[in-house]
């Protein structure tokens, strides 16, 4: 998995986005044990106090827990991961929303122009 | 523990031109920092002065607690911006000066990066290129398990893959009783890579902040932040 980090937003809300990812995506799995922070922190080229901040803040919502003797895990409970799934496809679905207005098209449009594209999709 | 680093009211001047003045700065252990200002803001000075090279002209300077000296050489690393190296050498009895000059130097290291970044220590300091030598020096510097690393502008003359390679050495190394100050103009290359960024003009520290808060508050990276405030 390729770390990008854009020079323009914090890097731990980046390097949290992407775990989160690579959590949605299947790539790391419910009840997998992570890399160390050290680890994690040369494979993405950052600092490891920021790889920490990060993996505090997934810590905190609930997609990592941490085993005191054996390192971090990803959650086991499918439960939040389905969440961290439907919040993150309500962002994509928002800003889809968003392009589409801005571009001049109402919702009975949209739901018109979306209903077509995934019959055309499907053929 | 106490501060790696603590300057109360340094100030330092060279016949009538002062080129720090009343600077307080404390750098906490266990971070990468950034010390970054345009030529001739005070970063070098800075440096030798917490290197005992200069004396302050007035306020305090203290490493763990103690001023410059024999005590604190022992535990600050020190990377100065132009070679003292004696050209004649070849880079495996540079190793061994190293060795006997310093208890923490670690050789096994030392070869350890030699090897990775392709250079033959068999080869005289007067045969390598500005760029290969650099990387030498920046070898024994990291070698050593110091407390306080000092590194003046380190990544200037090195290619790119040799510039990611030293980041990564400096990431992986790091520990969090060290702190490593690093002076640079590179800042879009090393940013990713420092906790908090020191912003240094006409002697004075006008900005010290963590990375992500200036990012967050200013919503730009500090390369951005620098061209900004330091507009010609």
């Amino acid at each position: 998995m390729q770390w990008n980090i854009d020079s323009e937003r914090p890097v731990y809300i980046q390097l949290l986005e992407h775990i989160q990812a690579n959590i949605i995506s299947g790539n790391f799995k419910p009840g997998d044990k992570l890399p160390s922070v050290r680890d994690l922190a040369a494979e993405a080229g950052v600092n490891p106090n920021t790889m920490q901040r990060a993996l505090t803040e997934l810590e905190r919502m609930e997609l990592i827990y941490t085993n005191r003797t054996s390192g971090r895990y990803i959650t086991s409970d499918i439960g939040v991961i389905k969440k961290l799934k439907e919040r993150s496809a309500m962002n994509i679905i928002e800003e889809f929303l968003d392009k589409m207005k801005k571009i001049g098209f109402n919702e009975e449009e949209i739901l018109e122009l979306l209903t077509k594209a995934l019959k055309e999709m499907r053929k | 523990m106490n501060p790696i680093l603590e300057c109360k009211s340094l100030t330092k001047r060279y016949s009538g031109f002062t080129a720090l003045s009343n600077v307080d700065l404390t750098l906490e252990r266990g971070r990468i920092v950034g010390l970054l200002g345009p030529n001739g803001s005070g970063k070098t000075t800075l440096i030798k002065l917490i290197n005992g090279l200069l004396v302050p002209e007035s306020g305090s300077i203290r490493i763990a607690g103690m001023e410059p000296g024999v005590e604190t050489k022992k535990i600050v690393s020190y990377l100065p911006e132009k070679t003292y190296l004696a050209d004649w050498m070849q880079v495996s009895q540079v190793i061994e000066f190293f060795q006997d000059f310093y208890e923490n130097f670690d050789s096994k290291k030392a070869y350890a990066m030699l090897s990775d970044l392709r250079i033959d220590p068999k080869k005289r300091l007067k045969t390598l290129s500005k760029g290969t030598k650099e990387k030498v020096q920046l070898i024994l510097v990291m070698s050593r398990k110091a407390d306080l690393y000092c590194l003046d502008e380190p990544i200037g003359g090195v290619d790119p893959a040799a510039r990611d390679y030293i980041l990564n050495t400096i990431i992986t190394n790091y520990n969090e009783n060290a702190t490593v100050l690093i002076s640079t103009h590179l800042i879009s290359d090393i940013e990713k890579v420092l906790d908090e960024v020191i912003f240094i003009k006409d002697g004075t520290v006008t900005l010290h902040s963590s990375v992500d808060d200036i990012r967050l508050k200013e919503g730009k990276s500090v390369d951005s932040l620098f061209r900004e405030v330091f507009k010609c």
